[in-house]
């Protein structure tokens, strides 16, 4: 591969300018990569920081350009163009093209698919009514905030982390708010009944309906918006503002179009690369295929600057695996919840802190290994947490139990 | 406008007109600085925008307990002058205010 920057040097071109995509281009960089840098994005606007949208630019605590998180005069000085507004229509992998929605064709070096995800639709009659969101993008959100202002009821279905934290933001803009979750608690993908018990009562304290085994089977209009939300037990909740938040789809399609592998997610490996040496993907796109052969797909911000790093590395024919254990976190009203590793499968947990003064973390053990750890307004656990599972060092049980016991000494 | 110097790892100075009410995480994001990641966009869940705070150290209002604890897994030295420069936000106060990144943020 040619590293000197040469006119004829065809670019490495990025499908997707969000956090991933912008992860990439810019390691790129960070590689040596010296040759152009084309990013296409099918967003009007310039990589922006997904998380706070349902937090602080709901909440009016942060405006749109406050979540850049590169201006487009940051991009130009590093020599990475951004195309916005611009759709993917194909991947020829024969000629090393892309081609565009306008029927361009861009060649390039090597490409990178961070095509990310897009919020799972409502399968119910009503979910195109006036009134009814989903919850992903700025434009998405612009749109929510003008809804938020007129509206009186609000519904949220789905009881994950998008949906709870925008239910937060409805209720301290005052809002009536009803949560229909279709599972016997929330967040239920993601943590263990402690957690989920622990914020169906914060909710509930801050004046939301929360409503489990709620199956949402139709959204009913009046005057051309959504008035009726009914579920299966026969129940209607008033709603002038509905926001879908029931979990998202992987953008595969021009991947498997293309003749990439696909299983859940583009398949990659822990240095994000396909089965085609010029190509690789990371970020909500991608699945990724395990030692011991299964697959994995992380929906995160983590993910999707370290898959970045690792992919940009294997463009440039290094081996940087993405290994560190993943970690989240979500805002809600004023506890912060933050997780690492990964909880199912476990068979055992112990609290460290106290549940009733909103401080505490959870300790998930399989087989007495420590495998997760659930913090709420605990940073310390969780900080310290990251590095024993990096590290594969623990706590036993009685110790994690133990504030006595400082977590961060079992690592000298 | 309040103006910021920026001192990059590398001695670098960047000066910014960053807006009263930004953070001066959001300002250096969105200009391109070096020496700062900010993964998580401002929530102070990731302690990835450590800086040393050169000047105005007392027209800050001091470091929450939740920044307290972040705080306490930078990667690159921690020193009094150390803050999550996510949770400072510009004021009139703090023009000339000089801030600079570590050499390792992750």
């Amino acid at each position: 591969m040619r590293l000197r920057k040469e006119p004829d040097l065809n670019p490495m071109i990025v499908i997707g300018a969000g956090q991933s995509g912008l992860q990439v281009a810019e390691a790129l960089r960070s590689e040596s990569w010296e040759g152009p840098i084309v990013m296409i994005g099918d967003e009007a606007h310039a990589p922006y920081h997904r998380p706070p949208l349902s937090k602080a630019y709901l909440l009016g605590e942060a405006s749109e350009a406050q979540l850049t998180i590169r201006g487009p005069e940051a991009l130009a000085r590093k020599n990475i163009e951004l195309m916005s507004g611009a759709h993917v229509a194909a991947i020829d992998r024969v000629a090393k093209t892309v081609t565009l929605g306008d029927g361009r064709s861009l060649a390039y070096t090597g490409l990178a698919i961070a095509t990310g995800s897009r919020p799972r639709p409502l399968p119910v009659p009503g979910a195109d009514l006036p009134g009814v969101f989903p919850l992903r993008t700025l434009d998405d959100c612009r749109a929510i905030s003008i809804a938020l202002e007129s509206a009186h009821n609000v519904v949220v279905i789905g009881g994950g982390f998008i949906g709870l934290e925008f239910a937060a933001v409805a209720r301290k803009k005052g809002k009536n708010v009803v949560v229909l979750e279709a599972a016997d608690r929330l967040m239920a993908r993601v943590v263990a009944p402690v957690i989920s018990d622990f914020y169906r009562d914060l909710h509930t304290a801050h004046g939301a309906s929360i409503v489990l085994g709620a199956k949402v089977t139709e959204l009913h209009g009046e005057n051309g918006k959504v008035a009726l939300v009914h579920t299966a037990s026969g129940v209607a909740f008033p709603a002038d503002l509905v926001i879908a938040g029931i979990g998202i789809l992987p953008n595969t399609e021009l991947a498997a179009a293309a003749g990439l592998e696909v299983e859940g997610g583009i398949v990659v490996d822990a240095c994000s690369r396909t089965a085609d040496p010029a190509i690789v993907a990371s970020g909500d796109c991608t699945a990724v295929r395990l030692a011991d052969s299964g697959l994995r797909r992380l929906e995160s911000v983590q993910n999707a600057i370290e898959q970045g790093k690792a992919a940009a590395a294997a463009l440039m024919g290094k081996e940087k695996p993405f290994t560190a254990k993943p970690w989240f976190w979500s805002d809600q009203y004023d506890v912060k919840l933050q997780m690492v590793g990964l909880s199912a499968g476990h068979d055992q947990v112990v609290i460290r802190g106290s549940v009733a003064e909103g401080k505490f973390s959870a300790f998930y053990f399989k087989a007495g290994k420590l495998i997760g750890i659930d913090s709420a307004n605990r940073p310390q656990d969780h900080m310290a947490g990251r590095k024993l599972l990096d590290k594969d060092v623990w706590p036993t049980p009685q110790q994690a139990a133990d504030e006595h016991v400082n977590l961060a000494d079992l690592l000298k | 406008m309040p103006n910021v110097t920026y001192i990059e790892p590398n001695g670098n100075q960047v000066q910014i007109d960053v807006p009263a009410g930004w953070s001066i995480m959001q300002a250096a994001m969105s200009n391109g600085v070096e020496g700062i990641e900010a993964e998580c966009g401002g929530s102070c869940a990731c302690a990835t925008c450590h800086c040393y705070v050169e000047s105005h150290v007392d027209a800050i209002p001091a470091a929450a307990e939740n920044e307290l604890s972040m705080m306490e897994n930078v990667v690159a030295e921690r020193k009094p002058n150390s803050r999550l420069c996510c949770q400072i936000k510009m004021t009139p106060e703090l023009e000339g205010l000089v801030i600079r990144f570590p050499e390792a943020q992750s």
